[in-house]
């Protein structure tokens, strides 16, 4: 999958709040149809260095280049094209409470493309379908949902307008492991069906293993390995081997067999 | 890229499509238009394929489409199919192939009469059972009253003296402000009609008596219930929300305890003090208008003052002021607790708990009057 163009590329990112700083010269690649799986400890700027890819915190240093073009050159207009480009999941599915599941899917597609009521109802539909949604919940509001469904609808809401790359902020934290791992199997389809890029913050080494591509790791500010599992599974580096060969890592029933 | 289109050509009845460009997101409404033009001009058609073999780029837009094209087909009895897909595109058109399936529920539209009487209906029983709502947090209120009574301990001091500095301390400032130019307006106004007939005098017993019986605590209760009941509202809301509430009763407290009586208490405590408050500055407001403007002496005033008003005057406000916030506590409280997920609800609450306990404080203002003026106070 390295062979395919950079989708995301991240170089010398300072990130930081007051006196503090969370990410000092970080680098990171998404390659192109590649779901990357991106770890670290908790409040290591996981979330951080995701929310200032997609533009939410400011950045102190370094360039963010997305489909090759440098973030912080663009004019507002350009920036929305990109934007429209790419999708956000949340870790709390950030669903707009006030809105049913359908209209919360038809919520980007109204806003960003001139199309028919029914066409716009047509699509949201199928990306409720997509997400493996059935035709009850369109009518059902966030707070009516449970938290599996919650944050399916939020996937096909990311996915709306058919985005080039998804950001998944923790998609499995909160689900039983059936649910996570049937929400894993779920993004490896769309990934595949959609020619997605995937960007996944996670916790779960189930789902690293599952559909991870490659897997980048970030501590102390800086993405310190990245590559595949069995990369990971051979570094020695002190963190990566209580990380993925502590108790937990063996327990997890698919790393096992590795 | 280029634009997206739908090349027709027919064999007797069976139809031969060659679709090319991008059939993407950004086209989809031309698209639509193109495919619904395609299905009416080849209505006749027997067998219809479709080929996609010339497509630059396919998204779910597209595919849909494309997927819509070929059912309008064969739900008119013709044959539809799909070639030269492409394997990237392979999986995406499967998807979409079970998509939609299920018809919508677009029950049929309801007649306007109809509609306008299910939402009248709808709103008087939403009333009534605001009042049993109402009456059911007064019950569990008195209830926690008891309790509290029995085992004093259990009563929630820090609480209440938080609630007491947030609802009546940081409110004197901004009531004596509010009352001072309403008494000073009132009094202003009574110079301005009565000097026509030469009773300024009568300004005094006019104003006295209106800000001790009604204005005063009336404009307190906006005041409050504006200020306070708001923030009740919006709180315990936003806890319920956060599944707060569930959290203390699972740990065995009653969130009627902990969180509706310190808040009612402090209301009831604050509110009459600051209604006596107001009315003070409301007089002086008034005494100050008729020196400056009705260019009537202090001395004059006060003593005026003195033969227009007796005990039961100042009494039938401060009567009133802890019922009116009582009232307006429990409705900030129950819609605190009505409020659902959503953040709409949450401002909705917020509005309703304002409107009706200013309604409310208005109606029971109404009683109150009929009632004194029955026991001749």
């Amino acid at each position: 999958m390295t062979s395919n163009a950079a989708v995301i590329s991240v170089r010398d990112l300072v990130v930081g709040f007051g006196d503090v700083t969370v990410l000092d010269h970080a680098a990171l690649d998404v390659f192109e149809g590649e779901i990357l799986g991106f770890v670290g400890g908790s409040g290591a700027g996981k979330s951080v260095l995701m929310r200032t890819i997609i533009g939410l915190l400011p950045k102190r240093k370094g360039t963010i280049e997305v489909f090759g073009t440098d973030l912080a050159a663009l004019t507002e207009r350009e920036r929305r094209s990109i934007e429209r480009r790419w999708g956000v999941l949340f870790q709390q599915g950030a669903l707009f409470s006030s809105l049913t599941a359908l209209q919360n899917v038809q919520f980007p597609i109204r806003e960003y493309l001139d199309l028919s009521p029914r066409l716009i109802e047509e699509i949201a539909l199928a990306k409720l379908e997509m997400v493996g949604l059935n035709a009850d919940v369109r009518g059902k509001y966030p707070a009516e949902l449970s938290g599996g469904m919650i944050k399916r609808v939020a996937l096909a809401r990311a996915l709306a307008l058919d985005p080039d790359i998804v950001f998944l902020d923790e998609p499995t934290s909160g689900l039983d492991p059936i649910g996570a791992a049937e929400f894993d199997e779920l993004i490896g389809t769309l990934q595949r069906t959609l020619g997605l890029s995937v960007f996944m913050v996670t916790h779960d080494l189930d789902s690293l293993h599952a559909v991870c591509d490659r897997i980048a790791v970030l501590s102390e500010g800086r993405v310190i390995a990245s590559g595949s599992i069995e990369t990971m599974l051979a570094s020695e580096h002190p963190w990566l081997k209580c990380y993925f060969r502590g108790e937990r890592g063996r327990q997890s029933p698919r790393l096992v067999h590795n | 890229m280029s634009a997206a289109s739908l090349a027709g050509m027919t064999d007797g009845e069976r139809v031969a499509l060659a679709a090319t460009g991008a059939w993407t997101a950004e086209r989809a409404a031309e698209i639509e238009k193109l495919i619904e033009e395609t299905a009416r001009r080849y209505r006749d058609a027997r067998s219809v394929d479709i080929d996609l073999a010339q497509l630059e780029r396919l998204d779910t837009f597209g595919a849909w489409l494309i997927e819509r094209l070929k059912r309008a087909f064969t739900a008119r009895g013709s044959t539809a199919r799909i070639i030269g897909l492409s394997d990237a595109d392979r999986g995406l058109m499967e998807e979409l192939q079970l998509a939609n399936q299920t018809p919508g529920h677009n029950g049929a539209v309801a007649n306007g009469v109809v509609a306008a009487l299910d939402s009248l209906g709808r709103a008087v029983a939403e009333i009534g059972w605001s009042f049993v709502l109402l009456a059911h947090l007064l019950g569990a209120l008195t209830a926690a009253v008891l309790r509290t009574i029995a085992h004093p301990t259990r009563l929630r001091l820090t609480s209440i003296m938080h609630h007491l500095e947030r609802v009546g301390w940081r409110a004197v400032p901004i009531i004596l402000l509010s009352t001072f130019v309403i008494g000073a307006i009132l009094a202003q106004q009574g110079i301005f009609r009565f000097r026509t007939f030469g009773a300024d005098v009568y300004v005094v017993d006019m104003v006295s008596v209106l800000v001790l019986r009604e204005v005063g605590v009336l404009i307190v209760c906006v005041m409050v219930a504006g200020r306070s009941g708001s923030a009740y509202t919006a709180e315990l809301g936003a806890m319920k929300m956060r599944e707060e509430i569930d959290a203390l009763r699972t740990m065995g407290l009653d969130p009627i305890e902990v969180l509706v009586l310190p808040r009612i208490v402090a209301l009831v405590v604050a509110v009459p003090l600051l209604t006596f408050l107001g009315s003070m500055a409301a007089l002086y407001g008034a005494g100050l208008v008729c020196w400056l403007y009705g260019g009537m002496a202090p001395d004059i005033f006060l003593e005026r003052l003195r033969e227009a008003i007796w005990l039961p005057t100042f009494e039938v406000g401060m009567i009133k002021a802890p019922f009116m916030a009582l009232t307006i506590g429990l409705v900030a409280c129950v819609e605190g607790f009505e409020v659902d997920g959503s953040a709409a609800s949450l401002g909705l609450k917020t509005t309703s708990s304002v409107v009706k306990s200013i309604f409310l404080v208005i109606a029971l203002d109404g009683v109150f009057a009929m009632f004194f003026a029955a026991i001749g106070m």
